[in-house]
Parts: structure tokens; sequence; C-alpha cells
């Protein structure tokens, strides 16, 4: 059973990938929208928001980073959803595989598609000025955070995938996700922020997470946030993780 | 009864969803190498039946074995020995044909899963389509690679959900061969269906599920004896309009949606 688990994932990963590749919008979603909003803030907003020293980009790029992987991992709950209502998915359960595979195929190819969009990206931002001295370790570091903060979400895209009852709502619960960076210090520091927006934006995730990654970026110390940021994702994927594994015993009873 | 002529083993199966008592107790016995239909109106519970069988489900009480091997406690044995074809055709829209079959010909561990692949649709069919997205095929396309993909690994039982369900007549008569070829090579075949001329065309043994029992089960000759027996009568045969209909379109085989 367990003896394929590695044959059979690979198998449902390639499946999967395959759906990500031969639908052009998801792409464009994914890596576009991110894209935009950065060209948005750098060359439209960005000369009116005072982020300290050094090119706005520079500022931006960790919370872009963010929200392309909260609308990428959308994606991650529709196409399980689709599994679902096609029948696809029991179909699967009935044959002898390990059945952990099918969900681990849609995990690994939400971990793929969304590092590409990140690579797509900061690609597109090294053109228009993006500049970071950090070593190897450090980048190690901000993939290390990407790809812990990427299956936290994925997690909680499997719970929306396997609850949904449309396709609408499987992808609707990344709509708060994708709107936290906006209240956090990934766009403006959160200083200028009024008493108790300020204190959200403050103390939710997002705010941690990218304070990590920018200090990374910028050789600079990373001081607690870095611990702060470890500790929301690993709290919430194991939330997610368990949450999940509920929806699917539900589901397969 | 002995292990090695029966395919099936079902015995006081009894499932409820909420407080719908869908299934109150089912037995019946399906022979090795037999095409086994079971009947019933919709929401009979025929798919809660395969579900079970299938591994999908846990019944509430009850026992079923499938091919010698208990669902309860030996779920990855019974998964080894059968294959499922379930009421919408279970097939991946945006892979192609054959990559579908590749998929499920690797998943069933497997050599030669490309050779298996165009075997299979060059037997069903489906060998000029074969490239081509699944979104892009008909209805009796997509149910004749359901079936195929069924068929990969040669599993001893094969489960048929409403095989012909919204398939138009040519595609009917395209899966009962299907059918009927399994079960001349010696695969059991347990099949549902609401058209009762299927049962009578296909299955070796019928039975009839309502309210949530068996309410008779035999073959057509037994069934047949329950009513009093066959008067001579003179009838004029008209002919059917599924003859009329076949007769006009001349095809007893059409691949693809009509040409333009």
């Amino acid at each position: 059973m367990s003896t394929h688990f590695f044959a059979d994932t690979s198998v449902m990963l390639g499946r999967s990938l395959r759906h990500v590749t031969r639908s052009m919008d998801t792409i464009i979603t994914v890596t576009i929208m991110p894209i935009a909003f950065m060209l948005l803030f750098v060359y439209v907003f960005g000369g009116a928001i005072k982020a300290g020293a050094g090119h706005y980009v520079n500022y931006l790029m960790p919370g872009i980073l963010l929200i392309a992987i909260a609308s990428g991992i959308a994606y991650t709950a529709f196409r399980l959803f689709t599994d679902l209502q096609s029948g696809i998915f029991e179909r699967f359960h009935s044959m002898p595989i390990a059945r952990s595979s099918v969900l681990w195929g849609h995990v690994l190819t939400s971990l793929a598609a969304n590092m590409i969009s990140v690579v797509v990206i900061v690609l597109v931002g090294l053109l228009i000025g993006f500049r970071s001295s950090a070593g190897v370790l450090a980048w190690l570091a901000v993939v290390g955070i990407l790809v812990l903060f990427t299956l936290t979400l994925t997690w909680i895209a499997v719970i929306a995938g396997l609850s949904a009852k449309s396709a609408d709502g499987a992808g609707a619960f990344a709509y708060p996700i994708i709107f936290l960076p906006f209240i956090s210090s990934a766009f403006v520091p959160t200083a200028s922020m009024p008493g108790p927006v300020r204190a959200f934006a403050e103390n939710q995730p997002v705010t941690s997470i990218v304070d990590t990654i920018r200090a990374l970026f910028a050789r600079q110390p990373v001081g607690h946030d870095i611990w702060i940021a470890l500790a929301w994702c690993a709290g919430v994927l194991v939330v997610a993780y368990v949450l999940a594994m509920m929806a699917y015993r539900r589901k397969i009873a | 009864m002995e292990a090695s002529t029966t395919a099936l083993q079902v015995r006081g199966l009894e499932k409820s969803y909420d407080k719908v008592h869908v299934l109150r107790g089912v037995d019946f016995d399906v022979a090795r190498g037999s095409i086994f239909a079971l009947l019933g109106s919709n929401g009979a519970g025929k798919t809660t039946i395969v579900r079970i069988l299938t591994t999908l489900l846990k019944p509430d009480s009850g026992t079923a074995s499938v091919g010698g091997f208990d669902v309860g406690s030996q779920p990855a044995r019974v998964r080894e020995s059968i294959s499922l074809t379930g009421q919408f055709a279970a097939v991946d829209e945006i892979l192609t044909g054959r990559e579908n079959l590749i998929m499920i010909a690797r998943l069933r561990h497997v050599k030669h899963a490309g050779q298996i692949a165009d075997d299979l649709l060059g037997r069903f069919g489906l060998a000029e389509a074969a490239g081509r997205r699944v979104s892009t095929y008909s209805g009796g396309m997509r149910r004749r690679l359901d079936i195929a993909m069924s068929l990969i690994g040669s599993p001893q039982i094969i489960f048929l959900d409403e095989p012909t369900t919204g398939l138009d007549p040519e595609g009917r008569i395209e899966v009962w061969k299907v059918i009927q070829n399994l079960a001349d090579s010696g695969t059991t075949v347990f099949l549902t269906t609401q058209y009762l001329d299927e049962a009578e065309k296909l299955a070796d043994r019928i039975a009839i599920l309502h309210q949530g029992t068996i309410i008779v089960s035999g073959t057509l000759a037994n069934l047949r004896k329950l009513l009093p027996p066959a008067k001579a009568e003179y009838v004029e045969r008209q002919p059917t309009l599924e003859e009329i209909f076949l007769a006009i379109t001349g095809s007893d085989n059409s691949d693809t949606k009509e040409p333009r």
C-alpha cells in the first residue's frame, strides 16, 4: 500500500501539473495579477508612499509574493473540488493505490505552481529595479518561509476544496487571505495607520512574514520576527492539516 | 457457498443517511464470471450498494465480501480485485483519452502502459480521438473511455453503475457488447440499471431492489414464473422506435459528433 506512495503521488502530481499548464487563465491570474499590482504600486502609488530609503520595489516585493501565493491556492481548492464533482476522486479511491497520494498530488502541485510564479515575479522585479544583497543562506531562508507559507495556505485550500458546495465557494475563501497583506506592513509602514488598524496590522501573521523576508533580502537582522512568522505558519499549518483530514474522512466515510 | 464460485456475497446490508433508511437488510450472491443486474428506480439505493462494495462507503451493519475479501476488514485486497465505472463518466477532461488510460495503467502498476493504452483505444474505437482532450468527446465516447479505463489491470470483478444512462441507442448497444465480451472472458460484471430491457438482454441473474431490500432475484426465467403463465395472443408486431431509429440512421457505430 504505502510502498506505492511515491510512485502514485508522482502520477497524481504529473496529472494535476498538466491541469495547471493547460489552463492558461490560472497561470495568468497567478502571475500576471501580482505583477500588475507590483507595477501599479511602484509606478503609480509608490511615489507618494514613504517607506524608507531605497527603491520602493524592494519594500514591496515580499508582500507581492504573498499575494501571488494567496491567489494561487484558490486554484488548488478549485481543482480538488472539480475532482470530487467529476467522480474521478471516487474512481481513484476505489483503486489499489496509496489513497493519500490523491491529496498529496494536489498539495505538491500547489507548491510547484506557486514556486514557479514566485520565480517569475522576482525576475520581473529584477527588471524594474528590485535588488537584494542577500547571500545564499538568506535566500534559502526566504525560500523556506515561502514554502512553509504555501503549504499552510494549501492545506486551508484543501479544507475549502473538500467541503465547498459550489466551484465559486471553493475559490472564495482565498479573498480574505489575498486581502490580508493590504492591512499589514506589506505596502506601507504600519506606523502611519490609525490605532486599531495598526494594532491589527502589527499582530496578524502577514506582517511578521513580510518583515522577516524584507530583512533577509536587505541583509538586516531578522530579530524575533522570524520566530513569530514561523510560529504563525506552523501553528496554522497544523490546525489546517487536522481540519483538512477531518473533512477528508467525512468525504470517504 | 464456496468462495471459489462466488464473486460477491452480501448479507444483511443496512445503511442510513441521516434519517433515511436506504438499505434495510440486503442479501444476494453473485457467481463468478456471471453478469448480475441490480434493478431499481431512482433513489432505490443501487449506488449506495455499489459504493459499499467498492469500499467507498461503510455499511451501518451487515457484511459483504468481494472476490473472497471482506470490504470492512480487507478493503485494500478488495480494491485489487475490482474496478468501478461510476454513474457519471469519471474521466479527466483536461487530459487526452490516451493520457487518461496511461494514468490509470501507471496507478495500477502495470507494465507497458503506453501499449495497453493504444490497444484499448483501438478496441473501443477511440484511436482517432486518442490525442484529443476528453472535454471534446461526445457522451458515448466518454463512456467508452470510462469503461476502457476500468479494464486496465484485468480486475476480476467490474462494477458498472448505470453505464448506459444518458447514451443514445447506438451508444447503449456499444456498451452492451463490451459488457457481453467481458463476461465471455470470465470477468464478473455487477451492473445497476433502471432500464428493464438492459437487464433482460444482458444479465444471467437479476435482482430487484425496492424499499431497501431485494424483493426478488433469480434468472429471467425464474422471474417470469412469478407472473401467471404466458397466454398466446395475436398482436401485430410494429417496429419499435429504437429499431426505426437504428434503421434510418443506419450506423452501428458513430464515433464523433456529427461532421460538418
